[in-house]
């Protein structure tokens, strides 16, 4: 996030697209419905499910499915036709504005409204409301990122951010909510193919040689690795021979299953360290006990950016270790001794050459967290991104065209399906699935259908359908639910025993590597 | 003039902001006035009468929480009027339903019957499932009453316990309506509210239904800020007592908003989860999976030593010999395909030291930068 989760209430309009936020970040949506009923904030829902935040809505946009760049550059063609753009905020800070004018001048709301679905009106409506208030508040999820033209979906939000002055203010910004605890530490830290900690790049040679002096090797590689959905393929392909696994469980959260497991098949060898038995873990070759999070010290960097600290709370089963032991120990008997005395001393490490994170210590995180960047001990931290100047200086514009998802409905697979997660399930459910009360409520997997789809495809809730892609089939009951959107299902990722991800396309955006989980076309029938 | 921001409370002056209450003002400045159905941050709703002060010139006694400081106001918080008022508010608390603790009175003939009859009830053989974690209990400890004074009235309303994480007690209920606060104007579920009137009045899910089958998303902030008895966490209830635990203040390992909990551990075993009040980001609040499901940390089916695969099978191992082999094998695939043959996935869920540690083994060891992790997926 630019700003912090406090600032949402510091917003006169928020505008919320592809986040189910009641369900994902539950605790962060009440920050949204508290500035809606108790402060009058404007709140702008764009999503094609009838989610619960829409009750919150003084506008909700319902488009089709992928369409995002349409509406968002159809929104940009209002502001700034009717002038209601931040003119001072884009000449003093921003570079590009005409380029972005020239995309979206095609951008009508009537051309909008044949690619999105949304009335041209709405459209309007929603570009006036959004650029009328003084602090706007832009939230997203995985519903803008997971598609193949992912990147271009945030780029065009940093546009509309931009274009109306929203980015660096208090109760404004593009807040991305990460669905994970600690997926925003994993990226600061380095857990990525192209960069160290603090994003330095793989590729700059003085980030290079400035790591290896520090961990005390001659060199690093230079070339960036394989993203994990192109780690998957490169074992299919037999590039990728070893496999070591972390506190994942692919062979449920991956696209396109079918494929990901003759891949997964083909490898000569797999570790995976994990806190059970899952459905990746039981193919491995060797498996390894990891310690649970409470019952390891560290820290977890939140979605506001936030460093916090995670405080072991019991002592953890059997022999089970700290994931950084077992590998510490791994390290050590390839030859490259690995020894830390506690979390604190790998901490005190990754200020050292990590600048964003230079200034957090465990005393300082001991009560409330700080936001990075924090370069020096001194410094407060940084709640609020892009405050006097953007990182890079300008902000830059970036004119993007709308390009359809990868895969279309047609006579074969008429419907489209999209996945997400449930409020009561977490992810792959290795964790959720063993607390009797979550699986009471949310006990299997479902296929969410409008009411006119039951209706057409003659099925009764509660009944068995099987639904096929081009990639594999799975076997569910029906839910009908005023939720979904006529030709349109959702099936919720978390059941291993009907695994959505049969079905989805491994499809992936061309910079970010991201699948496009959110939309991909199958069929419907009567279970047998 | 700044006079005019001035107010006398317990004979020592204090300035305050236009908007402040007399109990904000007083709290500011360490004076301690007790309150019950005050919930920080929402509409004060003056139901308990517990936070009343004496203030000169008014009529009656005022509601602290309710009341704006005003320029010039002459507070006393413990007069003998007031302490005399939140004796008998406490009398008339403590007499309305089963508060079976000690200081419910011992003197009374019918104890030994209303503590049988409670039991029965409750099936449990034991006092109050809150005894020592209860507001109304510390009160009446504090201001020194029994139950005796009133004679006991009864809930016509029987417990809830038919969802898998709230036990509704409403034999307890005092009514203070925190809980519908909570769930309004902090969690925004609007699932419950005040219902019926008078000697009737209950707390209410959907027109007067279980949480199970209203709005609630067992976000349990009801059961975090009721100060009695009457909402208790199902899986807690009898089992934990507060004195038995230790709480330990960490980061919810769910969803990326990183919120504040504390984990209750009894025995090396987390038997609860309430939220951090008062500090970013969450402030106190969570979720059904951030306060319930803590099941997986104790459950039987965790691994505890490390696994070999051998013709198809898995056999247990010690450490040495598992770590042996994921080092020879690793360094056999390196020295034999390359680097880049390998490739790691860490993890999201993991902490950052452990992130740090896995692509410096993944960078300088195995000398490939395929190293990545879930955030796409």
């Amino acid at each position: 996030m630019t700003n912090t989760i406090g600032c949402i209430e510091k917003a006169d309009v928020i505008l919320i697209t592809g986040s189910n936020t009641t369900e994902n970040h539950p605790v962060l949506s009440s920050f949204v419905k508290r500035a809606v009923t108790r402060k009058g904030t404007k709140l702008i829902v764009i999503d094609p499910r009838r989610i619960k935040i829409t009750r919150y809505a003084d506008k909700w946009l319902r488009p089709n499915l992928g369409s995002d760049v349409a509406w968002i550059n159809g929104m940009m063609h209002v502001i700034i036709k009717e002038e209601l753009y931040a003119r001072q905020y884009v000449e003093s800070r921003t570079v590009g504005f005409d380029e972005v004018k020239a995309v979206v001048e095609k951008y009508t709301p009537d051309y909008v409204e044949a690619i999105t679905g949304i009335a041209a009106q709405d459209i309007i409506d929603g570009a006036r409301l959004y650029a009328g208030a003084a602090r706007g508040s832009i939230l997203y999820c995985m519903g803008i990122t997971q598609h193949t033209t992912g990147t271009d979906n945030v780029k065009s939000l940093a546009n509309l951010a931009m274009l109306c002055g929203n980015l660096g203010i208090e109760g404004g910004g593009v807040n991305p909510l990460r669905g994970q605890n600690n997926v925003q530490g994993a990226c600061d830290m380095g857990s990525l193919p192209d960069v160290y900690t603090g994003y330095q790049k793989v590729i700059d040679p003085a980030a290079r040689q400035k790591m290896a002096a520090a961990w005390g090797v001659d060199e690093l590689p230079d070339k960036p690795g394989l993203k994990v959905t192109q780690m998957i393929p490169a074992a299919y392909e037999g590039k990728l021979k070893a496999l070591y696994i972390i506190g994942e469980n692919p062979l449920v959260s991956d696209p396109d299953l079918n494929h990901c497991e003759a891949s997964f098949k083909k490898l000569d060898f797999l570790v995976v360290q994990d806190l059970f038995l899952t459905e990746t873990s039981r193919t491995a070759d060797v498996v390894l006990p990891s310690a649970c999070w409470a019952e390891k010290n560290g820290t977890f960097a939140n979605t506001e950016r936030r460093v916090q600290r995670v405080r072991k709370a019991v002592n953890p089963p059997g022999e089970a270790k700290s994931d950084w032991q077992i590998i510490c120990e791994i390290a050590t008997r390839m030859g490259y001794p690995m020894t830390y005395e506690s979390s604190r001393q790998i901490m005190e490490e990754i200020a050292q050459v990590t600048p964003s994170y230079a200034g957090i210590t465990y005393d300082r995180i001991e009560h409330e967290g700080i936001h990075w960047p924090c370069p020096t001990p001194e410094h407060p931290g940084t709640p609020i991104l892009h405050r006097e100047q953007f990182s890079s200086g300008k902000g830059v514009f970036n004119g993007i065209e709308y390009i359809p998802p990868a895969e279309h409905a047609d006579e074969d697979y008429p419907m489209y399906l999209t996945t997400g997660r449930l409020l009561f399930q977490y992810h792959t459910g290795t964790m959720t699935m063993r607390t009797k009360g979550l699986n009471e409520i949310a006990p299997e997997c479902f296929v969410e259908i409008a009411p006119q789809d039951a209706r057409k495809y003659e099925v009764q809730e509660g009944a068995f359908v099987d639904i096929a892609s081009r990639r594999g089939s799975i076997r569910a009951r029906i839910k009908v639910s005023r939720k979904a959107v006529a030709g349109t299902i959702f099936i919720p990722f978390h059941y291993a025993q009907a695994a959505a991800n049969r079905l989805t396309n491994a499809a992936l955006d061309p910079i970010s590597g991201i699948p496009e989980y959110k939309v991909c076309a199958v069929k419907l029938s009567k279970a047998a | 003039m700044p006079e005019q921001n001035i107010i006398v409370i317990n004979g020592n002056e204090f300035s305050f902001e236009l908007g402040d209450t007399i109990l904000e003002v007083a709290r500011r400045n360490s004076i301690d006035v007790p309150t019950l159905c005050h919930l920080k941050g929402t509409t004060p709703t003056g139901a308990c009468r517990v936070c009343v002060v004496e203030v000169e010139g008014a009529r009656s006694l005022v509601a602290s929480c309710a009341t704006p400081a005003a320029a010039g106001m002459v507070v006393r918080t413990e007069s003998t009027k007031v302490i005399a008022a939140r004796r008998m508010v406490l009398q008339l608390l403590l007499s309305s339903g089963n508060h079976n603790c000690a200081v419910s009175g011992s003197a009374g003939q019918n104890w030994t019957e209303f503590q049988l009859k409670v039991q029965q009830e409750e099936q449990s053989a034991e006092l109050c499932p809150v005894w020592g974690d209860c507001k109304l209990q510390d009160l009446a400890f504090r201001y020194q009453v029994t139950a005796e004074r009133f004679s006991p009235s009864q809930t016509p309303y029987p417990m809830e316990t038919v969802n898998p994480f709230i036990v509704r007690d409403f034999s307890r209920c005092i009514q203070c309506g925190r809980c519908v606060q909570a769930c309004n104007e902090v969690q925004v579920n609007q699932a419950i509210h005040y219902g019926y009137r008078g000697t009737a009045t209950k707390i209410i899910a959907a027109g007067d239904r279980p949480y199970i089958e209203s709005d609630c998303v067992f976000c349990g902030e009801c059961v975090q800020v009721c100060p009695v008895g009457a909402l208790v966490e199902k899986d807690a209830r009898y089992r934990v007592r507060p004195w038995e635990t230790k709480k330990i203040h960490t980061t919810c390992t769910y969803c990326g908003v990183g919120c504040q909990l504390y984990l209750h551990v009894k025995d090396n075993e987390v038997v609860k989860v309430s939220g951090v009040p008062d500090v970013a980001p969450n402030y106190g609040s969570l979720c059904v999976k951030g306060r319930f499901s803590y099941n997986f940390i104790n459950s039987p089916d965790r691994l505890t030593t490390p696994l070999i695969k051998e013709n198809g099978q898995f056999r247990e191992a010690s450490w040495e010999e598992a770590l042996d082999l994921v080092a020879r094998r690793l360094g056999e695939i390196k020295a034999e395909y390359g680097p880049d043959s390998i490739g790691v996935l860490a993890s999201a869920r993991i902490t950052n030291e452990e992130n740090y540690i896995a692509q410096k083994f993944t960078r300088a060891v195995l000398q490939t930068n395929s190293v990545d992790h879930c955030a796409r997926l």
